[in-house]
């Protein structure tokens, strides 16, 4: 009878696979959440964004839809430490939607409709980092990932990727988010492992 | 009850180790309705970076609870009170 080592059966990991400390590689994709699952219709749903100055730019589904999209492929590390590379997504980037936003704020806070809301500065949410994601391996985006549409932003901890992205709050000043205002670090730069305040 | 949460028994062994009776069995006031009940009828979904218990009434977030290593922080900005009963 052959020796069978559980050592063996585990998780295989390529030697080139470099993830950020403290995470490990997995295949599947777990689904959090904080709450109840909102299942917003396309034909209800609409993204804002408000600047400092109390400035209101809104799209619809549709409008969304005809703005020029990207396909992303991106690893995503979530800070409940599971990774998972190579995602494929697809959506149309902040830089598109914020073209036209004057503002003079530093800051942004994302709300998702369900209450959810995560900070960051809005320079992590521009120049190709950020999108707002809508087909994930080329379908559309189910609602226990986020969908219809959710944040995308792949170098931070996932849980600033919100899911059911609403709209995003311009802001002068730095305001916490669910997470963030509960033990969690304020940027979540998963390479310094930023899990925690203070690390 | 749906399969996304469990009921607020889930909090008992995280709350225990931080307070020294057993807080499942407190009454707790929701901020947001005004219900009244039991941490332990309160619905907590446990998939998620820490613990989030919402109200069985109006869903709003009554209490959360985020272990890490070697601390753990509580919001009870949710609850208006919480009811402990204690010996007397």
């Amino acid at each position: 009878m052959p020796i069978v080592s559980p050592g063996f059966t585990g998780r295989r990991q390529s030697p080139d696979v470099q993830l950020p400390p403290g995470q490990y590689l997995t295949e599947d994709f777990p689904v959090l959440t904080a709450g109840p699952t909102p299942r917003v219709p396309t034909d209800r749903w609409e993204f804002t964004v408000s600047t400092e100055a109390g400035q209101k730019h809104t799209w619809s589904w549709q409008q969304l839809m005809e703005l020029p999209a990207e396909k992303i492929t991106t690893d995503i590390h979530c800070v409940t430490k599971w990774s998972k590379l190579r995602t494929r997504w697809k959506g149309v980037s902040l830089d598109v939607l914020l073209e036209e936003v004057e503002t003079a704020a530093d800051f942004a806070l994302v709300h998702s409709y369900g209450g959810y809301t995560t900070n960051l500065p809005l320079e992590d949410l521009l120049d190709g980092q950020a999108w707002i994601a809508y087909r994930y391996d080329d379908e559309d985006l189910t609602p226990e990932h986020g969908g219809p549409a959710r944040l995308l932003v792949p170098h931070l901890y996932f849980w600033k990727s919100a899911k059911w992205v609403r709209g995003i709050q311009l802001l002068l000043e730095d305001e916490p988010g669910f997470w963030e205002t509960a033990g969690y670090h304020d940027y979540g730069d998963p390479w310094r492992e930023q899990r925690y305040q203070g690390d | 009850m749906s399969d996304d949460h469990v009921d607020g028994n889930a909090l008992a062994g995280d709350l225990r180790e931080i307070f020294a009776v057993d807080l499942t069995v407190a009454t707790g006031q929701c901020a947001g309705c005004g219900y009244r009940g039991s941490v332990a009828t309160l619905r907590v979904y446990q998939n998620a970076p820490g613990l989030v218990a919402r109200c069985p009434h109006c869903e709003e977030v009554v209490l959360r609870l985020v272990r890490a290593p070697g601390r753990a922080w509580l919001d009870l900005r949710g609850t208006v009170s919480l009811e402990i009963p204690l010996p007397s």
